[in-house]
């Protein structure tokens, strides 16, 4: 009964909820900024932004090693760990709400690994692309991981003309076994790239820079645009989709763009950070225990967790067997099985009770 | 309002319906029935756009459905899932607020007070506005039912398609959804089409009725004429009965199950079950019989196994007799509501009763009968209406099974028997008189067991007719001589 009632509170409290997550974020951020080999105090942090981020006029002076570590390494790091985490938060809200299974996420339907296969191409062939350069790695994988969505699709639609979930789910399953294979056979053949692929495959946000927060941001802002703007869809299209075609829905059409901009989101998330699980599917899974399954704000509010959440993660990484770093994948999915696992055996208690 | 024509379709290789045409107006109740795999369900897909068909189109108000955008179909066309999907714990009110999509425009989708209202009062309307912030997954299987109908109203839609709306509910909410659904549909012109099984609430409640057999039309027709024994019977392939309503006059279809091997002995009905006290002639019958009587309870049609023929004193005088016959038989252990129960001012002890037979049927009489306040019937306009407890009690009890006609025909012979009887005794009415036909309260019970030799009619010639009439003769005839026999005694 107490429960209930903690649960109706959090719902009803719309605005609290956006406060709690944004005091998160800021505090991780904070946190991910400050610590490290060298911490920086907070104070500093903030004269830091207020001078170099805001250009506001003088507040004091900084270290100018403080200044070097927070501009150059910490806080693109901090940035690019909070976009990637919101991206697939954001993304694996979307995945569920659309395949009303709340344990989907990208990776269900083939998309991070089709993204996958696109950087390993890069990596074992060497490959870059005349005119973008360092580019040729996220480009090639957000294109792998819409090329692999729509195949994915198209495939669906060959086995039943009128795509139903279960269809789309089990061709996503079906790709990522294929495409798995194919990554395996890339890493068997190689010599010399073995630890680069490796390394890259399980994940990491460390010494990426501005360049790389600028590769990720558009296609951040269109995915996320586009998911935020179909809210009102996903909520129908949960009681099924037949019904969201009652209300007023264009099923096909909504189903497409959110496929689309979940795989712009996982595809831009994987191409600069590497295979990061969980997230997607631990982030919303909590928001909507927390504040309930209304997109509108589901979808918000896990940009703002799952980007707080990476921070945290990415801070672990480095610092907790300093000065050498673990793959950040390697501690997202350490916190996030057995969380993930309590979710479970906590809901399957909930509903015998 | 709806028409579809010719229209012919299906799923993928696999035709479900084949040339269909029908057309629904403005403020109808359309019910479409048909046995499982007619395509029922198949026509509301493709009505409410999830389907295509094949050949063929739909117009929605004039307008080919495939002109319709998902949103302008919304606007005008709402559906009421048999079952809804239930992926996430929505709040009620979440869930039927989803009802307004179509009707929010711009990019931002802002939620106007027009909204807010509507979803009120379709949350009032349904009777769910007490929980509107329960989660629908914690609901019972007809308040959910009633959630997805207010999402559904609060589309504002000028026709509505029911998939088997009455499925999770229990009777009362049955009653209640389909009252209000016939209520919308005269006072606000909402035009309903609604997917049936029960055959005899879509009678009730329907103005027309679709009946569907392999993805043809088998009838459109009026409940009554769609609802025909033989046709439901060819259609459903079972065996059903068409009985009319008792106060409604509408149709209704009744299931006839599997008959047991031990009910069908040919059991007779005779003076074995008969017992007389001072006070009650009692004929208990060991199960129920299928009764037409006159009686002071249990009068008119039903099944009864107790006969109760009550003397009571020539100064009886009750305003409510029936309160008092009630209150009578539970006295004496006898459930009023098994039971026909009639009065005699008669002595009991001067009943005559017989049993005779006829190849396979067998008819057994029991009559109390008295001359007193006997009425010429041709005449009966000048006497003043003032009943007297009844001085001939006839009952008649058929070993076999009768038609309705049967029934009826039986009564008219017993009672032409009778007023024979009053002719060669010459009782004669006393202001008139002329010769009597009876007396103003005589009552009449007619019981079968509905077992055995089939006895299609009841005249005067046929063979139940003779039994009964040689019966209802000979018995009247010594049950009025004991009678007259007491009386000069007395004298």
């Amino acid at each position: 009964m107490q429960k209930r009632f903690i649960r109706m509170f959090l719902r009803n409290n719309r605005f609290i909820a956006y406060v709690i997550a944004t005091a998160l974020l800021i505090g991780a951020m904070l946190l991910g900024i400050s610590v490290g080999t060298v911490s920086v105090p907070v104070i500093s942090i903030l004269q830091l932004i207020g001078t170099e981020v805001l250009q506001l006029p003088s507040m004091g002076t900084v270290d100018p090693m403080y200044t070097t570590i927070v501009m150059d390494i910490r806080l693109p790091r901090v940035i690019l760990a909070g976009l990637v985490g919101a991206s697939l938060a954001i993304a694996g809200a979307a995945f569920q709400g659309l395949l009303r299974n709340p344990l989907a996420e990208p990776y269900v339907l083939g998309v991070s690994s089709g993204a996958s296969v696109g950087a390993v191409l890069v990596l074992f062939f060497n490959l870059t692309l005349p005119f973008i350069g360092i580019f040729t790695l996220p480009v090639m994988s957000i294109s792998a991981s819409i090329i692999t969505i729509f195949l994915v699709l198209f495939f669906a639609r060959q086995i039943e003309r009128s795509m139903r979930v279960e269809t789309i789910i089990l061709t996503g399953i079906v790709f990522s076994s294929f495409l798995g294979s194919l990554l395996s056979l890339m890493i068997a053949l190689t010599g010399e790239e073995l630890r680069q692929i490796i390394g890259w495959l399980l994940g990491s946000v460390s010494m990426r820079g501005w360049e790389y927060i600028a590769i990720i941001l558009p296609f951040f802002v269109i995915g996320s645009a586009i998911l935020l703007f179909s809210s009102k869809e996903l909520n129908a299209m949960s009681f099924g989709e037949e019904r969201a075609q009652h209300i007023g829905v264009n099923v096909a059409r909504r189903k497409l763009w959110i496929l689309i901009g979940g795989s712009i989101l996982t595809g831009a998330a994987v191409a600069v950070s590497g295979t990061i699980g969980f997230v997607g599917l631990v982030i919303p899974h909590l928001t909507r225990l927390l504040w309930g399954p209304d997109h509108k704000h589901l979808l918000p509010l896990s940009i703002l967790l799952g980007s707080a959440f990476l921070i945290v993660a990415d801070l672990i990484s480095r610092t907790i067997i300093s000065p050498t770093e673990l793959p950040i994948g390697v501690i997202t999915s350490l916190i996030g099985a057995p969380v993930f696992a309590i979710i479970l055996i906590r809901r399957r208690k909930e509903r015998r009770g | 309002m709806l028409s579809v024509n010719h229209v012919t379709g299906g799923y993928p290789g696999h035709d479900v319906l084949h040339d269909l045409s029908f057309e629904v107006k403005k403020g109808e109740l359309l019910g479409i029935v048909g046995p499982n795999g007619s395509g029922k369900t198949t026509i509301f897909k493709m009505v409410s756009g999830i389907l295509k068909a094949q050949s063929g189109e739909i117009l929605l108000k004039e307008k080919p459905i495939a002109s319709y955008s998902a949103k302008q179909l919304a606007k005008v066309l709402a559906v009421l899932p048999q079952h809804a999907e239930q992926a996430f714990p929505y709040t009620v009110k979440e869930t039927v607020s989803l009802g307004r999509y179509a009707h929010q425009t711009g990019w931002f989708q802002m939620w106007s007070e027009h909204d807010e209202a509507v979803v009120q009062q379709t949350m009032e309307q349904t009777g769910i506005a007490a929980f509107q912030d329960q989660y629908v997954n914690e609901l019972s299987g007809g308040e959910r039912q009633r959630v997805f109908l207010a999402q559904a109203l609060a589309q504002e839609p000028e026709i509505l398609l029911l998939d088997e709306p009455t499925n999770h509910l229990d009777l009362s909410y049955q009653k209640e959804l389909l009252d209000l659904l016939k209520k919308w549909t005269r006072e606000q012109g909402l035009t309903v089409i609604s997917i049936f099984h029960d055959l005899n609430l879509a009678g009730l409640y329907c103005d027309r009725l679709l009946l569907l057999e392999d993805g043809k039309i088998n009838l459109h027709n009026n409940p009554n004429e769609v609802l025909n024994e033989e046709r439901i019977q060819s259609v459903y392939r079972t065996n059903i009965e068409k009985h009319p309503h008792p106060t409604v006059p509408k149709p209704q279809m009744l299931l006839l199950p599997e008959k047991h091997a031990d009910d069908l002995n040919d059991l007779v009905i005779d003076e074995r079950y008969l017992e007389r006290t001072d006070e009650t002639l009692t004929l208990t019958a060991p199960f129920p019989l299928r009764t037409m009587s006159s009686g002071v309870v249990g009068s008119g049609t039903g099944w009864y196994s107790s006969f109760v023929n009550r003397h009571v004193d020539k100064s009886y005088n009750c305003t409510n007799h029936r309160e008092e016959m009630r209150a009578f038989l539970q006295d004496h252990n006898i459930d009023p509501t098994e039971t026909v129960g009639m009065m005699t001012a008669v002595q009991l002890e001067d009943v005559s009763y017989r049993l005779i037979n006829h190849e396979e049927v067998s008819v057994f009489i029991v009559v109390t009968a008295g001359g007193g306040n006997a009425v010429d019937a041709s005449r009966s306009r000048v006497h003043d209406y003032n009943p007297l407890p009844g001085t001939i009690n006839t009952w008649i009890f058929v070993s076999g099974t009768l038609t309705d006609e049967a029934f009826i025909q039986s009564i008219m012979t017993a009672t032409e028997a009778k007023a024979k009887v009053m002719q060669d005794q010459e009782i004669k009415d006393a202001l008139t008189g002329t010769i009597a036909t009876g007396t103003p309260t005589d009552s009449i019970l007619i019981a079968a067991t509905q077992r055995g030799a089939h006895q299609p009619y009841g005249g005067t010639i046929t063979t139940l007719g003779k039994l009964v009439s040689e019966g209802v003769y000979t018995c009247t005839t010594e049950a009025l001589s004991k009678h007259k026999r007491r009386g000069q005694a007395r004298a």
